[in-house]
């Protein structure tokens, strides 16, 4: 059975596509904070994505992507009508979702699109949300307006200035816990931006999650490429994530063990660009 | 039995062992003694009647030894390529005392072989042998390996709808994610799984139960059994400093990689694998064997296994070790590792060994290894492959809390009906025993298959 594309949206043209397609296995039992592991070609690769959204009536999942390599690539070719070859999921724990009171939901990048799912899971609980987003420039946004819909508030930070604070998120973060009580901390974006929220919040002594991308094969708990140290534990993001305690995350090798296939990866998008005479976009 | 040159092949992935041709399987079946008692079919696990099966080759009617061994054994070519026959069939042989028994895998393989190469039981052309589901009746089986696909083949033989649940995109199991190519071509795998789905057995893919789907879910869609064989996929790692340096993998890992993902041709596969110049392998299982003979393959110029006891201690199969050291794997015995050493950005660069001795025999049987104080040992190494067995994973089991797991968190089953403690759900395979080996989960799988064919049967 393959997955249909029903929809298909460029949300920052050239870089940000979000697609909705159907799954009507995955979504009646998708939550927020999970995700899903697709392949896309007979000879491609798994890659876990998250779960943006989901429509369990319409029996359709989101996701959102950023063209970073070939699998991307390949996904990005797909139009609508046109099937994911596989689709595996919903996997991960969901979330940890109860009524605690004030919740901060901070997302940087494509993380904006997963943060999303988990804020949306705390607004339906009653939990007040306030949720931050940033990117470089504000033409990089993304889901200002679904955020709205079900914030008490959405705070931008851009790079540039072009809108809300000029700077990073976790300012915006560190003056709004400087003058609220916050009961947790939701952060889901690039490692560096995760760890950063993480030592503002220490400071504050604010329970934080984060939701980590380490590099997965199966997804299923089979291999342990996923693995990060927690707490000085080693846990696999898979099965016992992607969501942690960031306290006790540790990001630096994280962020060393993202880049294990580096040369690979870009010897393997050049291919793809080649093949499909297109120029690198970065 | 014809092998590949060692020299050659360690440049490809082809399979080593080539097969006998017929002249060389007819000579080999008329040594067989034709016992009157004979006790090679209770060496095996699944119960094939060697003794029937051996006589038709003898008499050159390899269709009728295939109809004779699929009685009883679903994957007739894949057991007689990684059985371990030396302690079954061949090893209960009456002439196995002569050092030369009747070489049975070798027969069964090329009995296999022979009947798929005649009869493809592919969807565009159906042999009258592949036959459809005749009853009413539907059960289900989870994870797609030797245990369930044993099951399977045994209740659609006897025309019950089968459909087995798969987690990956690929069916087959530790057949097509853990065992090499060079050892069992993934075309044996699907030339088996071929001839099931003829059979009307269903595998769907992408279905991970516990998460897509639970029990209850399966029970509801009007399965009237189900069979767990899930395996016991999640992998052990040594708690040791720097275990998690770029360049450290676990086996399951390394050969999902180059096994299910078809890494060994990146890039014309998408799925990345480290290319390792001197890899050690730590374990001295049947997976440590694979997982070493597959860095030769992908260019290693050293590759040590790394073992705490001696050779004479190592639990993989004798031609297993023997292969990986006619190919040029070195061992590093006596020897556990300390830790890992890497650099600023992370990776992998030396293996600290601490030197052991034996002592006195532990409660295995096997003498333990004591280290020898102050004598360490350093290996330059940018990939270490740990092969140190796995553990049950928690995915079904967490979903499912009814299910009874014994302390060392393997399903607990009625070992006379392979029933768990939910009626009408059966186990086997590693997810009961723990890691063990296709045979005895196919003897398992086979067992829950014969109570549930019984259970219908009363219930008709």
């Amino acid at each position: 059975m393959g997955f249909k594309i029903v929809k298909k949206r460029v949300l920052i043209p050239g870089r940000v596509t979000e697609v909705v397609f159907l799954a009507p296995d995955i979504a009646p039992t998708a939550k927020p904070g999970n995700f899903v592991i697709i392949r896309v070609r007979e000879n491609g690769e798994r890659i876990p994505l998250t779960i943006a959204d989901k429509n369990p009536e319409q029996g359709t999942i989101t996701i959102v992507y950023l063209v970073v390599g070939t699998t991307t690539a390949l996904l990005d070719l797909l139009q609508e009508g046109d099937e994911i070859l596989d689709v595996c999921g919903p996997l991960g724990k969901p979330t940890k979702i109860e009524k605690k009171g004030e919740v901060v939901c901070i997302g940087g990048g494509t993380g904006i699109a997963a943060m999303h799912h988990i804020a949306k899971g705390h607004a339906e609980v009653g939990n007040k949300v306030i949720s931050i987003i940033g990117a470089r420039t504000k033409d990089f946004l993304l889901f200002e307006e679904e955020l709205a819909k079900f914030s008490a508030e959405v705070l931008v930070a851009t790079n540039d200035g072009s809108k809300g604070h000029k700077g990073l998120v976790t300012e915006v973060l560190d003056s709004y816990l400087a003058n609220h009580t916050v009961q947790e901390v939701v952060a889901v974006g690039p490692v560096v931006m995760m760890k950063a929220v993480a030592e503002v919040t220490k400071k504050y002594n604010v329970f934080t999650t984060v939701s980590l991308n380490p590099i997965m094969v199966d997804g299923i708990g089979m291999c342990g490429a996923c693995r990060v140290s927690v707490d000085g534990q080693v846990k696999f993001a898979c099965v016992d994530g992607p969501e942690f305690d960031a306290h006790k995350v540790d990001f630096d090798e994280l962020m060393h063990r993202l880049n294990s296939y580096k040369q690979q990866e870009e010897l393997s998008y050049k291919q793809f660009c080649e093949c499909h005479g297109k120029e690198k976009k970065n | 039995m014809p092998e590949q040159d060692p020299k050659t092949r360690i440049h490809n992935f082809s399979e080593v062992a080539l097969g006998y041709n017929l002249e060389l399987a007819i000579t080999e079946a008329k040594r067989c003694l034709q016992c009157k008692n004979p006790t090679c079919q209770q060496g095996c696990p699944v119960d094939v009647d060697c003794k029937t099966f051996i006589r038709f080759v003898a008499e050159g009617k390899l269709e009728e030894a295939y109809l004779t061994i699929q009685k009883t054994n679903s994957l007739p070519a894949v057991c007689g390529r990684v059985c371990p026959q030396e302690n079954q069939c061949e090893g209960s042989c009456k002439l196995a005392p002569t050092g030369q028994p009747i070489a049975i895998g070798r027969l069964e393989r090329f009995v296999a072989d022979s009947y798929y190469a005649k009869h493809p039981c592919d969807d565009d052309k159906k042999q009258k042998e592949c036959i459809g589901p005749k009853s009413r009746h539907k059960v289900a089986a989870i994870g797609s390996g030797p245990s369930s696909l044993t099951f399977a083949g045994y209740l659609a033989l006897r025309g019950i709808k089968v459909t087995i649940f798969e987690a990956l995109h690929e069916a087959g199991g530790v057949l097509v994610y853990g065992i090499p190519e060079f050892r069992l071509p993934k075309k044996i795998v699907h030339t088996e799984l071929e001839a099931l789905k003829a059979m009307g057995v269903e595998i769907k893919t992408n279905y991970v139960v516990g998460s897509t789907l639970n029990l209850q879910d399966i029970f509801d869609q009007g399965y009237e059994a189900i069979f767990i064989g899930v395996g016991a996929g999640l992998p052990r790692f040594l708690g040791l400093e720097g275990e998690n340096l770029i360049g450290v993998y676990s086996a399951n890992e390394y050969l999902t990689r180059v096994n299910l993902m078809r890494a060994y041709k990146f890039p014309d596969y998408d799925t990345p694998l480290p290319r390792g110049q001197n890899v050690v392998v730590i374990g001295g299982g049947n997976v440590a064997m694979d997982a070493a003979r597959t860095a030769l393959r992908l260019g290693a110029k050293k590759v040590y296994v790394v073992y705490r006891r001696t050779q004479q201690e190592m639990p993989a199969r004798r031609e297993e070790l023997h292969h990986a050291l006619d190919e040029g794997v070195r061992l590093k015995v006596l020897s556990s590792p300390v830790k890992f050493l890497g650099d600023e950005q992370g990776k992998l660069q030396k293996l600290v060994l601490q030197k052991m001795e034996l002592g006195e025999p532990d409660a295995s049987g096997r003498r333990s290894p004591i280290p020898i104080p102050g004598q360490f040992e350093e290996i330059v190494t940018d990939l270490a492959i740990i092969a140190v067995g796995t553990r049950s994973n928690p995915l079904l089991l967490q979903a499912t809390p009814q299910l009874k797991l014994n302390q060392r968190g393997y399903i607990e089953i009625n070992p006379d009906t392979g029933e768990t403690s939910i009626p009408n759900v059966f186990a086997g395979g590693d997810i009961v025993t723990g890691a063990a080996t296709v045979v005895l989960a196919m003897g398992a799988g086979r067992k829950a298959a014969q109570e549930v064919a019984k259970r219908l049967k009363l219930t008709a």
